[in-house]
């Protein structure tokens, strides 16, 4: 019978602290493994204390998720109303009043043209005049500074993409044009307050991720002082303090992680909620728009980020109290 | 195996704990650790555990200076010592089988390795069919065995015991000494704190006495 320990000589000094290696290394994927699943068994064993705490967490990361995808919608909102932008025109200015009159009616009568205004220089200034407040030194200009100009809206089909592109390039070639411009202000004016407001979300959301951070701190510390007696023996049968802190922060990974995923849930039921009224109401304005929720990518994105704010959150707490736990 | 070398403990709180300590105790030998309590025997243990660093003077443990060992290595250095206490200090929250287990699931030992380990040092206690109990459901005499096995399962070359007959009628503690003779036997290298007197004449083993934060005899090789 064949004795595995009389094997033919071998160098076996450095065979035995492979193996040794090897294992250290297998029993480190094996205590992870079962940190991983006994936290996760030991979260379930106080169900409604695991639960209040995935809601918490669940609730503060779908507050600026909701956000998010509000603020995603008024965007593709804005896009669509970009469409309706018209285009201004400004003329040379020595050009004569009847020739920016031809070519008025002339673009009038193009195909993806729906209306065009004129406005006179001295309409312009009086429009100035009035919503600027500066009249009296206007009185004091001794020539209008202002150029004629066409107000030229574009047809639906011809108010985006090539078409719109085409359209303005040839309206920029004119021989009596000096420049046309989209009239986009206030799809600027919508962008930047998107900004503005994209960056209270992040500021919000920041404020919710250090609420986070105390809520599974605090819990963990609950953890950690249940578990005071083993920590304290396996402190002192030389238990690494990695070795202690693991199952913490797979514990804090599975409040985090669950939590993501109990908002990706609510954040559906919203949309899912709002999505046939808004629908409706879009019909009224002959829109296609509707609701959009987050992709998978950014679902994952969104369960994974609240897993690390979990773990994060374990990390902060185990490092403040596991140190002030010693065998005595 | 042990070298106290002019160690002196002073707590926060003022209290010398120990004074001037010397003594030396070689590889293998079976030592009591005597005085009454606030004696010091507590924090000799301590020092030796690196629970507690000395004020001055050197504790060398194995042929290693403690001095140098660093925070982060001293679960390593841990590995090395068994330690039994008073109270056991078992797990109530799993088996006899895991609670002996742990000291080699923190080396990171193998399932395998673990189940046939934990099996020699029951066996050696006399406890193998119970390991599947919960210890709180054993005598205290059984549970203080059970901490002796978690204390030598993983064959280390030094166990300390502090009062571990502490809380057991005579006849209990006898058999926990005839234990430790055994482990003494094979090479395992005790110091048994105890103020159990009648139990350490029928030992007839070397005798630390402390007094005081000093020794005051059995300090000699």
């Amino acid at each position: 019978m064949a004795r595995p320990n009389q094997v033919p000589a071998r160098p076996k000094g450095a065979i035995h602290s492979k193996t040794q290696w090897r294992d250290r290394l297998e029993a480190w994927q094996a205590h992870h493994s079962t940190c991983a699943i006994e936290s996760l068994i030991r979260l379930t064993r106080s169900p409604l204390q695991s639960l209040l705490t995935w809601l918490v967490v669940a609730i503060a990361t779908a507050l600026p998720a909701t956000l998010y995808v509000a603020l995603q919608n008024v965007q593709a909102l804005g896009y669509n109303w970009q469409d309706s932008s018209q285009i201004s025109v400004f003329i040379k200015r020595q050009t004569a009043p009847e020739a920016i009159e031809r070519w008025r009616t002339e673009l009038s009568q193009q195909a993806g043209i729906e209306q065009v205004d004129y406005i006179s220089p001295s309409d312009a200034l009086a429009e100035f005049r009035q919503h600027s407040g500066l009249g009296e030194v206007l009185n004091d200009l001794e020539e209008n500074p202002l150029p004629p100009v066409l107000l030229v809206q574009p047809r639906a089909e011809a108010s985006q993409g090539a078409a719109l592109e085409q359209l303005l390039a040839s309206l920029n070639d004119h021989a009596l044009s000096d420049e046309a411009k989209l009239d986009m202000m206030w799809v600027q004016r919508l962008q930047q307050l998107i900004d503005l407001a994209s960056r209270g979300v992040f500021f919000l959301a920041l404020l919710l991720v250090l609420g986070l951070l105390l809520v599974i701190g605090n819990t963990i510390r609950l953890a950690i002082e249940n578990r005071r007696d083993e920590i304290v023996v396996v402190k002192l049968v030389g238990g690494t303090d990695a070795y202690v802190r693991r199952p913490f922060l797979y514990t804090g990974l599975w409040y985090g992680l669950g939590g993501g995923v109990i908002a990706l849930i609510l954040l559906a039921l919203g949309l899912g909620w709002l999505s046939v009224p808004v629908a409706k109401l879009a019909n009224l304005y002959h829109s296609e728009f509707h609701l959009q929720g987050l992709n998978f990518y950014t679902s994952l994105q969104l369960v994974l980020l609240a897993g690390l704010v979990g773990l994060a959150g374990a990390w902060l707490a185990v490092g403040r109290h596991l140190r002030a736990i010693k065998p005595e | 195996m042990i070298q106290f070398s002019g160690v002196s403990k002073r707590y926060a709180t003022g209290q010398d704990a120990l004074s001037r300590v010397d003594f030396h105790i070689e590889r293998g030998e079976m030592v009591f650790l005597t005085g009454h309590s606030g004696a010091g025997k507590s924090t000799l243990m301590k020092l030796i555990m690196l629970m507690e660093r000395p004020t001055s003077g050197q504790v060398v443990v194995g042929g290693r200076n403690t001095e140098r060992i660093r925070a982060k290595q001293i679960a390593h250095y841990r590995r090395d010592i068994g330690v039994v206490f008073q109270n056991h200090q078992l797990l109530f929250d799993r088996s006899v089988f895991d609670n002996i287990a742990l000291p080699l699931q923190v080396a990171g030992f193998q399932n395998a390795d673990i189940g046939r380990r934990v099996r020699a040092a029951l066996d050696k206690v006399g406890l193998l069919h119970k390991e599947r109990q919960n210890p709180i459901t054993l005598s205290g005499g059984e549970q203080q065995r059970v901490g002796i096995a978690r204390a030598v399962v993983n064959k280390p070359a030094l166990v300390l015991a502090d009062e571990p007959t502490g809380n057991l009628d005579p006849e209990l503690s006898a058999e926990i000494m005839n234990l430790f003779r055994q482990f003494n036997e094979l090479g395992m290298t005790l110091v048994i704190a105890t103020h159990d007197i009648d139990l350490i004449e029928r030992m007839n083993r070397r005798v630390l006495h402390l007094e005081q934060g000093r020794v005051v005899s059995g300090g000699g090789v």
